[in-house]
């Protein structure tokens, strides 16, 4: 091969640079995601029971979130989901954010552990930020 | 589940891109339809609204249905003083006759009309532009007769704005939530880089409420069913001298302004 | 061939150096306002596109006029083009990839480009205007492309390219006309609303885009080995005076009607951008230089003897630019909004992160373009073949 040997010196350099989040990352402690649910709201519910079961809502909250928005916004299907005795509305901030008053421990903690950033927060908001 | 529904849906709806299309997009007005403003449907709903400019008595009036709307909606306030007015952002304000209707003043006009404020907002037209040049749908007709906004997937290119032969869109130049004073918490603020307007208070129609400035009009106001001949709507339409914002552009506004003299017999 | 460019003088490393230096300004500029909004702009609630919008339209038009090169040299076989035809095609990919950076820096949303492709809106122009211009992007890059590496190679161009050029002739008129669609269609906007919008359009690119490109071959006549000859540099002299004079009527055009029918909502624009209106006059200076460097340039190329004179062709080809750069580059869009809607006056000056947002933008074009004049002008010299014989 013509200049082989800086070719692969090259890409063997490249491939090392391309990799090193995922090496500091594997050596990296850290001590996964706790999101908690001791919320005033959540507490008080006899049948700690959300629209999905938690496994669910786990892996899939986001396409959740995603369809209602759909549903709400360009369709104006606004109909709530019943669930455990109790009707829930098809709205992150006026739903979810509900029973899920802590956003910090909730949503931020599973966040950031995947190192994702939802835009929904530049304008969906937790009650407490709305009173400041 | 449905999530699997909605995925369906959006492969089809990518795979058949060329049936995409709303013909009704296209439905336009005939000449004789535009004259003789035969566009009301006789069924169905369409949504719209009169407003009584005599009713407005003093300044409180107008800034009671503003603070209304701008309160609940989280429009944030930005001060013409501090020159950050051209990044204003607003659903509904007032501004003079002349203004209001450029190609309907003439010199003559008594100095009550020319003078007084009149009330404007998005005009939830029969025929949109905005609908017509949004290339994302982020902007769209309701069933309704709302034009809706779905902010979520608006990308900020300001077609809309440039549409609006009425000027009743704003965009968010900056982040507006340092210039909102007290949010309401059951409604979302909008982001950086996307276009708002007034939705007719769609979240409190839901609810079975009527739009907030027209609750706090003390009657100025009326809102209601196009299509209902029996609706207090037409009733106040049939027996009133009406102006609709810019005739000629074919946009068939669904907001009325009831301009002056004597109420009509009926 | 790409590798041609990698291997150049001191003069055309300090050019790309230059050019790499604004990108750099122009792209830590771009930060800022990603950051901060587009409120760093000077755009505002009434006049909400500006000069990033202005920009494309303008650009949009300097990509169309390839078409000018390309009809008479595969159409009518007009074998002096022959040598030039490519720098139209690499002037149309550069203008183009200008173009969509141009958007892109005016979007508030920037990344959600994609759901103009997600959610394709059929009845909105922009969605026709991306979809044209990605079009003609790829037809040029592969038709300049192609043609340059047979020429290397010493060969004919491949068979299939004929229906690909051919193609690109409607094409490039397609994509000014949609564009000029985002306008035209607009019921609220009078100074847009007409229906020859499409028409100026066209004239004056075809005089915008070949004057640049005649002023970009007697430069590389001058710092390379490669001439474009004497006989193509008066045909394109031509080309851009036909254009120009249908340029300068249609514009006559639009003010005849909108003077004699006297329509408020039809002279208002005019009266803006001309005489300024309650003192509000800001482009006026602006609009007058326009209009003055038009003129002279006429002046100076409808006399055959003048315009056979190549620098007072070049002069003429400046003027006819800059004339064409202020008209739509920045009056045809900033005059559609004032008066706005409600027959007021609010003014638009770019700012400064603007301008080096739009300087940036306008180096990655050159930047583009002066690598594929390199690989071209390389090409050639090693063939011996840099210099026309027309």
């Amino acid at each position: 091969m013509y200049n082989g040997g800086k070719i692969i010196a090259g890409l063997v350099i490249f491939f090392g640079l391309l990799t090193v989040p995922f090496f500091i990352n594997a050596v990296k402690p850290t001590s996964g995601a706790n999101p908690s649910i001791d919320t005033p709201v959540i507490n008080s519910l006899d049948t700690k029971e959300c629209v999905k079961p938690a496994d669910y809502m786990r892996i899939e909250h986001m396409k959740v979130l995603d369809e209602w928005r759909d549903e709400v916004v360009r369709d104006g299907d606004r109909k709530t989901i019943h669930v455990g005795g109790k009707d829930f509305q098809k709205s992150l901030q006026n739903g979810c954010m509900e029973c899920h008053s802590n956003k910090k421990q909730f949503c931020d903690e599973c966040h950031k552990y995947a190192g994702v950033k939802p835009y929904c927060w530049s304008c969906h908001f937790v009650k407490e930020e709305g009173r400041i | 589940m449905s999530v699997d529904r909605r995925k369906f849906l959006k492969i089809a709806g990518l795979a058949s891109l060329g049936l995409a299309l709303n013909p009704s997009d296209f439905i336009l007005m005939s000449p004789a339809e535009a004259s003789s403003g035969k566009s009301l449907p006789s069924s169905g709903e369409r949504l719209g609204m009169t407003i009584d400019v005599r009713k407005f008595k003093n300044d409180a009036d107008y800034q009671r249905i503003i603070d209304a709307c701008h309160s609940i909606h989280n429009v944030p306030t930005l001060i013409p003083e501090k020159n950050d007015i051209k990044n204003e952002v607003k659903w509904i304000w007032t501004d003079t006759y002349g203004h209001t209707f450029p190609e309907q003043i003439n010199e003559y006009h008594p100095q009550d009309i020319k003078s007084k404020k009149f009330p404007l907002l998005c005009n939830h037209c029969d025929h949109p532009p905005c609908v017509r040049v949004c290339p994302t749908k982020a902007t769209f007709k309701s069933k309704n007769g709302i034009v809706s906004q779905d902010p979520h997937r608006c990308i900020g290119c300001r077609f809309c704005m440039a549409a609006c032969p009425y000027g009743s869109r704003s965009f968010n130049w900056v982040d507006p939530r340092p210039y909102i004073a007290k949010r309401d918490p059951s409604f979302p603020t909008r982001t950086m880089g996307v276009v708002e307007k007034c939705t007719f208070c769609v979240e409190r129609l839901a609810k079975g409420l009527q739009p907030a400035c027209v609750e706090v009009s003390k009657g100025a106001m009326v809102f209601g069913n196009l299509a209902d001949a029996h609706s207090k709507l037409r009733r106040v339409l049939s027996t009133h001298y009406t102006l609709r914002r810019k005739p000629a552009v074919g946009t068939m506004p669904s907001v009325f302004y009831v301009i002056g003299g004597q109420d009509y017999a009926g | 061939m790409l590798d041609k460019a990698l291997k150049g003088s001191k003069r055309y490393w300090t050019l790309v150096v230059i050019l790499l230096s604004f990108i750099t300004a122009g792209f830590f500029a771009y930060l800022h306002q990603f950051e901060n909004g587009l409120g760093v702009t000077g755009m505002s609630r009434d006049v909400s596109w500006g000069f990033y919008i202005s920009q494309f339209t303008f650009l949009v038009g300097v990509a169309a006029s390839a078409v000018m090169l390309v009809i008479p040299y595969y159409l009518h076989n007009y074998k002096a083009f022959s040598k030039i035809v490519i720098l139209g095609e690499f002037l149309a990919v550069a203008a183009v990839s200008m173009c969509m950076l141009f958007i892109f820096v005016d979007m508030g949303q920037p990344m959600r480009i994609l759901n103009v492709m997600l959610h394709p809106t059929l009845n909105s122009i922009l969605f026709w205007d991306a979809m044209v211009l990605n079009g003609y992007l790829v037809l040029n890059l592969v038709i300049g492309w192609t043609t340059l590496h047979a020429e290397k190679k010493e060969t004919a161009p491949p068979k299939w390219l004929k229906p690909l050029i051919y193609l690109s002739i409607p094409w490039a008129v397609s994509i000014h006309t949609v564009t000029a669609f985002l306008y035209a269609g607009l019921p609220g906007r009078h100074f847009w609303l007409t229906a020859i919008m499409a028409a100026r359009f066209l004239a004056s690119a075809f005089a915008a885009g070949p004057a640049l490109l005649l002023v970009l071959a007697l430069l590389l006549r001058k710092y390379t080995k490669f001439d474009p000859g004497k006989e193509p540099i008066q045909t394109i002299g031509k080309i851009v005076t036909y254009a120009m004079i249908a340029n300068v009527f249609f514009i006559l055009l639009e003010v005849f009607t909108a003077f004699y029918s006297n329509m408020p909502g039809h002279m208002h624009a005019f009266e803006y951008l001309f005489a300024g209106i309650d003192g509000k006059a800001k482009l006026v200076p602006l609009m007058w230089t326009s209009i003055i460097l038009g003129v002279a340039s006429l002046i100076m190329l409808i006399p055959p003897k003048f315009r056979a004179n190549e620098n007072i062709l070049r002069i003429a080809c400046i003027f006819v630019f800059f004339s064409l750069w202020i008209d739509k580059g920045f009056g045809l869009v900033i005059g559609g909004f004032v008066p706005n809607p409600f027959g007021t006056v609010t003014e638009y000056w770019p700012t400064l992160p603007e301008s080096i947002i739009t300087l940036g933008v306008w180096a990655v074009g050159f930047l583009v373009l002066t690598v594929l004049y390199k690989i071209v002008v390389s090409v050639r010299e090693d063939l011996g073949t840099a210099k026309s014989e027309y």
